[in-house]
């Protein structure tokens, strides 16, 4: 809740200083983020954020057109040009925690456009993914999130492997 | 009337019968699903083969313990196809485009006009209104001709099993899960969202928007849209179908439409014909009875 919070402050801050110069704007974006969707099987991700600002620069190329930076893809730009700086610049303000529930295949089957936005997990890991194995970054799913013994359990893995993976192949497929 | 008019007239009315009923008179309509079925739209481009789904599934259907763990890679050696143990199981091609290789997660496609069902001689098979293709496993006596009707080779079968060997597959999670309009467990697991759940018409325009807009990253079709009647399972993929482990010499035509023709004319076989054919013999003999008992009375005279 308090992310949320940090957040929603965060994206009027931005409101207001969007004539200022880029360096002050940056003051008010978080230096880390917790990010907990798969928390589930995995430990927390301990996402820093500065240090993807000092890498990537460009806002828009993983907020869209929603940091007030002109989008990258074509498509978004057709409407997209002067949109500006939207009110919340976080992920799961767009990408839907819940992107099957029935509430949200209502709503997308209502809309021409944007009716294909990923849900938050898979925003991230299209996104973030992508870019690392461009940027030569990690890729492995431990990389970035340590699996926990429930995930263990989950992926027939760690104490919880099957006894004979060790020994001879097989693994059904005939 | 002479008995050969009468017997002209009966051969005409019957082949007149048996042409007209077996033009389209069968050819009930092609059913292309539930207006309200759900679907599952399969990015290939976007699948990076963890796996996740396969132990999704074997958590969500109660499956056995895997032999190996499911972060396991070594099992893309091999071409897997899905099992008793495993309803659902991911492939991985080398394609020659360059890039990384392709994966490919199997299970059942859930057809609009399922060959299963219509092979099953039980009725153990139905296609749910909300897309899923189920079966009652109490009343499958085990015949395996679903396993040989299904175009893409899914159903597996309880070999383990000594005395009461079923059938097994994918059900869409249509107990747990689809019956209260929640997607499958593969769907809510996939990191990468290559499986996006929703009503199958929206998912079919997801797809066409998806090649429209990034036309050089998918091949022009989605396959499953017309494939043997439709699927609720609908693939894009960046290399040609054919390449990455799909059919792609199947039929528009449900797999019920080779066989429809001949199923409807077996009724008419059983029923009307013993009588027909009964009647022949009784016209045709009756009068020979006669001239043979007149012919052998001549006989006898001396």
């Amino acid at each position: 809740m308090y992310a949320v919070r940090t957040w929603l402050i965060g994206g009027l801050f931005m409101l207001a200083l969007i004539a200022s110069p880029a360096d002050s704007r940056a003051k008010t974006t978080p230096e880390t983020l917790e990010l907990d969707v798969l928390v589930n099987l995995y430990n927390k991700v301990h996402f820093n954020h500065a240090k993807h600002i000092m890498l990537v620069k460009d806002c828009a190329d993983c907020h869209h057109h929603t940091a007030g930076t002109l989008a990258q893809n074509p498509n978004c730009v057709r409407c997209h040009k002067n949109s500006g700086a939207t009110a919340s610049v976080a992920c799961r303000s767009c990408h839907l925690a819940q992107p099957f529930s029935a509430a949200a295949l209502r709503e997308k089957s209502k809309t021409a456009y944007h009716n294909d936005i990923p849900g938050l997990k898979g925003a991230y890991h299209q996104a973030c993914s992508g870019c690392h194995q461009k940027m030569g970054g990690p890729t492995g799913c431990q990389d970035c999130h340590e699996r926990n013994k429930k995930g263990d359990a989950f992926y027939s893995a760690g104490a919880y492997a099957p006894p004979q993976s060790h020994g001879e192949k097989k693994h059904g497929g005939h | 009337m002479k008995r050969r008019d009468f017997l002209k007239g009966c051969m005409a009315c019957g082949a007149a019968a048996t042409l007209g009923v077996s033009q389209k008179a069968w050819g009930i309509g092609s059913f292309e699903g539930y207006p309200e079925g759900m679907g599952v739209l399969v990015d290939l481009t976007r699948c990076v083969g963890c796996r996740s789904c396969e132990a999704a599934c074997n958590k969500e259907q109660q499956l056995p313990a895997p032999d190996v763990p499911f972060d396991d890679k070594s099992v893309f050696e091999e071409t897997r196809r899905p099992t008793e143990k495993a309803y659902t199981v991911v492939n991985r091609y080398e394609t020659k485009k360059e890039g990384d290789p392709v994966y490919r997660k199997i299970q059942c496609n859930h057809c609009n006009e399922p060959a299963c069902l219509t092979s099953c001689f039980v009725n153990a098979y139905t296609k749910t209104k909300e897309g899923a293709v189920i079966y009652n496993s109490k009343v499958c006596v085990g015949c395996r001709n679903c396993m040989i009707a299904c175009p893409f080779n899914v159903p597996g079968y309880s070999y383990s099993s000594a005395f009461n060997p079923v059938v097994k597959k994918c059900i869409f999670c249509y107990d747990t899960r689809l019956k209260y309009g929640k997607p499958p467990a593969c769907v809510e697991v996939c990191p990468q969202q290559v499986l996006t759940f929703g009503h199958r018409n929206d998912l079919l325009k997801i797809g066409r928007d998806r090649i429209r807009e990034k036309s050089d990253r998918y091949v022009d079709h989605i396959y499953g849209e017309k494939e043997v009647g439709g699927t609720s399972w609908l693939y894009l993929a960046g290399v040609d179908f054919d390449k990455v482990g799909f059919d792609t010499t199947m039929a528009n035509d449900p797999i019920i439409s080779n066989v429809k023709d001949f199923l409807g004319i077996v009724p008419m076989v059983l029923t009307i014909w013993p009588a027909l054919f009964t009647g022949f013999h009784l016209l045709a003999t009756k009068n020979k009875n006669h001239e043979d008992g007149h012919s052998a009375q001549e006989d006898h005279k001396p």
